[in-house]
C-alpha cells in the first residue's frame, strides 16, 4: 500500500494551497471558545488602570493622592516606579511610559500614573482621588500651523522627518509649464480609527524566578520585547512576550500595545501580583494611535493626446506628539505618492509635523492611502479635462512590466496592471449606470480607481530583518511551525498551515500553528506591511520542504522508504524525539535601494488593484448609498481564496467608510467622538455587496506566487467613491467639494450650497 | 442596598443561582461569575453588539442589561449554540470564513439566531443587513457573514419543513 496512499495523500495536499478551506481558529470562534484576553484568569489578578494628562501641553507639576481615600488598598505607579530607561522604545526614545515629574507633556492622553486594584471598580474610585497638577503652556493641534513653530513639540521646528524623491533632469517647474495641461489640487484626510472590535489589553505577571511574562492583544510580540528590555531593564531570558488570541488589529495594535504591556509589567511587578490592564472603549478610541491626517498638494502635468509628463507631490502628515512609526509611515507615503504611472519628471516630497495631538499610527495602508486618494482624485480631473474615459487614461499612463517607478526601481514580473483594470471594466461596461430620473432627487455616479502597492517592507528593510520560521516534527508526530507572525484575524495560521502542508506534502490536519510566544517562536519579523504571508510564509514553505527532505532521508536510510512521509515522521519522532528546520529570509536577488537618494528597489513586489464604485446621491437627504463595488486584486497567487476575498471585502469596506462616513473630531487635541457609534464606522446596513476579483500574476520570491495582500485593498476605494460622488453631482457642484475627506453628509450639503 | 443579589435564571437549559452586586450588568455576571466567557465586551455602552445574548429568546445587548432583568429568566448564549453538533447557523459562519478575528462573532450569531428563529423562513441579503445593523464588524466587510446567515435559513427552514 505503501506508495498508492503516499501519493495519494500527497495528492490531496498539493490541492490545499489555492484551496478554501475553512479556517482552522474557525470552530473556535464560532463555539465561542477562544480565548481573548480579557477572557484570561490568573490567581491573585489586579485590575489596572491609566491616570492620563488630560492637558494637551504643559509641565507636570505634581501627582498628589488626594486623602479621603484608603490608598493601602491600592498600589500606583509613577515614573520613579521604573527600573529602566523611562521610554516606550520602537524607532527612538522620544515617547515617555509615563511622564515624570517637571517633564513635559505633549499631549491630553499623556500615561502619568498607572493604579491597580484587586477590582475595576476600585481602581476608578482611586483614579478619581489622584490629582494631577500640570503647568499648561500654548499648544498646537494643526500640522501646517504647527509648522510655523511658534509652539514646540518635537526639535526645534516640529518637522518629524523629511523626504525627497526626484525623478528626472529637468527642473519641476519648467517641465510642468512646458506640459499642455496641468491639474493642480489640494486634497485632506482625516484620522482614522482601527476600531478593531476588542479593545486593547494585556495582562502581565512577574515569577518567582524574575521572569516577567506578559500576554495580550498584539501584532507584534518582538517589537513588545525589544520596548520591554529598555523600560523593565530586562534581558530576554527573563522576558516572555505572548499573544492572545487577538481580535483585530489593522495596524492598530502594532505598537501601542508595547505602552499597555509596559504599565500592565510595572504594575505587576510593584503589586507583586498579575495585573490585567483591558482599555475601556472611549479610552482606546481617545489614546491609542490613528490613521495620520494628511495634506496633499498635487500637481499632475499632462499632454493633450493624456501622456502625463510631470507630477509635482507635496506631502504632510500629522504626526501627533511622538514620532512612534510616523517616519515609516511617511515613507510609505511618499514611496506611493506618484501613483501607478509612468513618468520621465517627478518630485515628491514629504514632511511629517509634530502637534499636540497623540500619536498618529500604523493602520493599514500605512500613509498609502492618503497619498493614492490624491493621485487618483488628479487622474479622474485630469481624464474629465481631456474627455477621456477614466479607463482609457489610466490605460494609457499605466506602469507595466518593464517600466520603472519615480524611485527608478525596473518592474520585472508580477505586474498585473492590466489585468486587474480590465477585470473592473469589464464588469463596469456590462453593468451601466441606471439613468437619472430628474423628478427624483436621487442621482447616480461612478469613480474608478487604479492603484498599487508596495509589499513587504521598505527598500533593504528584509534583508535587515532577515525574518526565520521554524517548522518541527513534533514528538507526538505532528507538524508545527513557529514563527512570530501573528493571526489578528486576517487568517495566518490558515495560510500557513496550508503552505506548510503543501511543502510537506501532508494533509493540512496533520499541522498546527500556535500562537506566537517570544520563548518559543524565532523572530520572523512584524506582522506589518502585507509581508506575512509573502516574505514569512516563504520561509514556511522553505523550512516545510527541507523538513520534508530530511525525513524522507532519514525514512530511506533506515529501510522505511516506502512508508507514507506521516508515518515515517511518526517513526522518526520515536527515535529522534523533536526535529526542526528554521529558515531565513533570502530577498530576492538585484535589490538596491539607496536611502540617502530614495532610488533603487523600494519594495520587492507591488500588488496591483482597481476598483468601480457606483452610488447613489439623495439630493434632498445628502445621503450616499453603495450600488456597486467591483473590486480586482492582483495578489500573486491565493493561497487560501476564500481567505483572500474576505481581506479584500474587509479592506474595502474600511476605504469606503474612511471616504463617506468615518471621522475623527478633535477638540484641542482630544478626541470628541470616543464612541463608536460617533465615529460612525460602516454597519451590515452600509456595506454594499461585492464583486471580488482575483487577479494572480505569481511573484516568484513569494511562496507559490503569493504576495501581500493585506493592505492594498484599503488604498484605492476611498478615491473611487469621492469620484463617484462627484460624477453624481458633476453638474451640481464643482469638483474641489470632493478634495477632503470624509464626502459626509454634511460636507455634501456644504458643497451643494457653496455651488448653488 | 444589599452587597449582593441573590438570582435565578435558567442559563442555557440550566437552573443556575448566582450571587452578584446589584449593579453588575447581565454581561458581567454571565463573563465574571458564571464563566461564560463567549459573549464580549466591544464597548460596554450598547454600540457593537458583542455582548448580544438572548433574554426568552429575544436578543438583548447584555451590557445593557442588569442581571437583576434576568432574574427568573431564560438566558441563552453562543455556548448555549453548541450541542453535539454545530448549529447551522455556526456551521455556515465556519465553511464561509465569516469569522476573521471572532470577536464579533458570538454576538452576531446570537442576534441572527433570535432573527431567524422569529422568521422561520429563507431570508434575503437584504433583510439581513437591515436586521442585523446593531452588530458591528471591522474585519469582514460583513459579506461573508450575509452570506452564512442567508444559507443558514434556507437550512432551518428545509429542516422546519422537512
Ligand atoms: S459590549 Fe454591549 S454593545 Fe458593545
Ligand atoms: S470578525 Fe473581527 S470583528 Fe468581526
Amino acid at each position: 500500500m505503501g506508495h498508492a496512499s503516499n501519493s495519494s495523500e500527497e495528492a490531496k495536499a498539493k490541492g490545499s494551497v489555492g484551496k478554501g478551506l475553512a479556517r482552522v481558529d474557525g470552530a473556535a470562534k464560532v463555539r465561542g471558545t477562544a480565548r481573548y484576553v480579557d477572557d484570561l484568569k490568573f490567581p491573585g489578578m489586579h485590575h489596572g488602570l491609566t491616570k492620563r494628562s488630560e492637558v494637551p501641553h504643559g509641565i507636570l507639576r505634581g501627582i498628589h493622592k488626594r486623602e479621603g481615600f484608603d490608598w493601602s488598598q491600592v498600589v500606583v505607579v509613577t515614573a520613579e516606579d521604573i527600573p529602566g530607561r523611562n521610554t516606550i522604545l520602537l524607532i527612538e526614545e522620544d515617547q515617555p511610559a509615563l511622564v515624570a515629574i517637571g517633564a513635559h507633556v505633549r499631549h491630553v492622553d499623556e500615561a502619568i500614573a498607572l493604579i491597580a486594584a484587586p477590582t475595576r471598580a476600585l481602581a476608578r474610585e482611586a483614579h478619581g482621588f489622584l490629582d494631577l497638577e500640570i503647568e499648561e503652556i500654548p499648544a498646537v493641534f494643526d500640522c501646517e500651523e504647527a509648522l510655523s513653530a511658534e509652539v514646540n513639540v518635537y526639535g526645534d521646528d516640529n518637522i518629524l522627518k523629511t523626504y525627497l524623491i526626484e525623478k528626472g533632469d529637468a527642473d519641476i517647474e519648467e517641465k510642468l509649464a512646458s506640459c499642455d495641461h496641468v491639474v493642480e489640487g489640494l486634497y485632506r484626510t482625516q484620522a482614522q480609527e482601527q476600531m478593531y472590535i476588542e479593545p486593547q489589553g494585556m495582562i502581565a505577571s512577574w515569577g518567582e524566578d524574575g521572569v516577567c511574562h506578559i500576554i495580550g492583544s498584539m501584532q507584534c510580540p518582538f517589537y513588545i520585547q525589544k520596548a520591554m528590555r529598555a523600560l523593565l531593564a530586562l534581558d530576554d531570558d527573563n522576558l516572555v512576550v505572548e499573544q492572545a488570541v487577538t481580535g483585530g488589529g489593522f495596524g492598530g495594535k502594532e505598537e501601542y500595545p508595547s505602552m499597555i504591556a509596559g504599565h500592565a509589567a510595572l504594575l505587576a511587578r510593584k503589586a507583586g501580583v498579575p495585573v490585567k490592564l483591558i482599555y475601556e472603549r472611549d479610552e482606546d478610541i481617545a489614546a491609542t494611535t490613528k490613521r495620520h491626517p494628511s495634506v496633499v498638494r498635487h500637481r499632475l502635468g499632462f499632454d493633450a493626446d493624456g501622456t502625463i509628463r510631470a507630477i509635482d507631490v507635496d506631502v504632510i502628515f500629522d504626526g501627533g506628539a511622538y514620532l512612534t512609526l510616523t517616519q515609516v509611515v511617511l515613507s510609505r507615503g511618499v514611496l506611493h505618492a506618484a501613483g501607478p504611472y509612468k513618468c520621465e519628471n517627478t518630485r515628491v516630497r514629504g514632511r511629517a509635523v509634530a502637534t499636540n495631538t497623540p500619536p498618529h499610527g500604523a493602520f493599514r495602508g500605512f500613509g498609502a492611502p492618503q497619498t493614492t486618494f490624491a493621485y487618483e482624485r488628479q487622474t479622474q480631473k485630469a481624464a474629465a479635462l481631456l474627455g477621456m474615459s477614466p479607463f482609457e487614461f489610466r490605460e494609457h499612463n499605466m506602469l507595466r512590466d518593464g517600466d520603472r517607478t519615480a524611485t527608478s526601481q525596473l518592474l520585472e514580473g508580477s505586474v498585473g496592471s492590466e489585468d486587474v483594470l480590465r477585470a473592473v471594466k469589464e464588469v463596469a461596461e456590462a453593468n451601466p449606470l441606471p439613468k437619472d430620473d430628474p423628478a427624483t432627487s436621487i442621482r447616480h455616479g461612478r469613480g474608478v480607481a487604479f492603484y498599487f502597492h508596495g509589499a513587504g517592507f521598505t527598500g533593504s528593510g528584509e534583508a535587515r530583518l532577515a525574518g526565520r520560521a521554524t517548522v518541527a516534527l513534533a514528538e507526538d508526530g505532528h507538524f508545527e511551525v513557529r514563527s512570530s507572525s501573528t493571526d489578528i484575524g486576517q487568517g495566518v495560521q490558515t495560510m500557513f498551515t496550508q503552505i506548510a502542508a503543501t511543502g510537506l506534502g501532508v494533509e493540512p490536519d496533520a499541522v498546527r500553528v500556535p500562537t506566537p510566544a517570544t520563548d518559543r517562536v524565532p523572530d520572523s519579523g512584524p506582522t506589518v506591511a502585507s509581508r506575512t504571508c509573502m516574505v514569512v510564509g516563504r520561509v514556511v514553505g522553505q523550512a516545510s520542504v527541507a523538513l520534508k527532505n530530511r525525513i524522507e532521508s532519514w525514512a530511506s536510510e533506515n529501510g522505511f522508504g516506502d512508508m507514507p512521509l506521516r508515518q515515517a515522521a511518526t517513526a522518526m519522532a520515536k527515535v529522534e524525539g523533536e526535529i526542526s528546520e528554521t529558515v531565513q529570509y533570502a530577498p530576492p536577488p538585484g535589490i538596491v535601494w539607496d536611502d540617502e537618494t530614495y532610488t533603487g528597489s523600494a519594495y520587492p513586489c507591488y500588488g496591483w488593484a482597481a476598483c468601480v464604485i457606483d452610488v447613489r446621491v439623495d439630493t434632498d437627504t445628502y445621503e450616499v448609498a453603495i450600488d456597486r463595488c467591483v473590486h480586482a486584486v492582483d495578489v500573486g497567487k491565493a493561497i487560501n481564496p476564500v481567505v483572500v476575498k474576505g481581506q479584500i471585502e474587509g479592506g474595502t469596506l474600511q476605504s469606503l467608510g474612511w471616504a463617506l462616513w468615518e471621522d475623527v473630531i478633535y477638540k484641542n487635541g482630544k478626541v470628541a467622538n470616543d464612541r463608536m457609534t460617533n465615529c460612525i464606522v460602516p454597519t451590515f446596513s452600509d456595506a454594499p455587496e461585492m464583486h471580488t476579483i482575483i487577479v494572480e500574476e505569481p511573484f516568484a520570491n513569494g511562496p507559490y506566487g503569493a504576495k501581500g495582500v493585506g493592505e492594498i485593498p484599503m488604498d484605492g476605494p476611498c478615491a473611487a467613491a469621492a469620484g463617484a460622488v462627484e460624477h453624481a453631482l458633476s453638474t451640481l457642484v464643482s469638483s474641489e467639494g470632493f478634495d477632503a475627506l470624509p464626502v459626509s453628509p454634511e460636507a455634501i450639503q456644504r458643497a451643494m450650497r457653496l455651488d448653488s | 442596598m444589599p452587597d449582593a443579589l441573590l438570582l435565578h435564571m435558567k442559563v442555557n437549559g440550566e437552573d443556575v443561582e448566582v450571587a452578584a452586586p446589584p449593579h453588575f450588568t447581565l454581561l458581567e455576571v454571565l463573563r465574571y461569575k458564571l464563566d461564560l466567557i463567549g459573549s464580549k465586551q466591544g464597548c460596554d455602552k450598547g454600540d457593537c453588539g458583542a455582548c448580544t445574548v438572548q433574554l426568552d429568546g429575544t436578543a438583548r445587548l447584555s451590557c445593557l442589561t442588569l442581571a437583576a432583568q434576568a432574574d427568573g429568566r431564560k438566558v441563552r448564549t453562543v455556548e448555549g449554540m453548541t450541542a453535539a453538533h454545530l448549529h447551522p447557523l455556526q456551521d455556515c459562519m465556519d465553511k464561509q470564513v465569516a469569522a476573521q478575528c471572532g470577536f464579533c462573532t458570538p454576538g452576531i450569531l446570537m442576534a441572527a439566531e433570535a432573527y431567524l428563529t422569529k422568521q422561520a423562513r429563507a431570508v434575503s441579503r437584504d433583510e439581513v443587513a437591515e436586521a442585523m445593523a446593531g452588530n458591528l464588524c471591522r474585519c469582514t466587510g460583513y459579506v461573508k457573514i450575509v452570506d452564512a446567515i442567508v444559507e443558514a435559513s434556507e437550512i432551518m427552514a428545509a429542516k422546519e419543513q422537512g
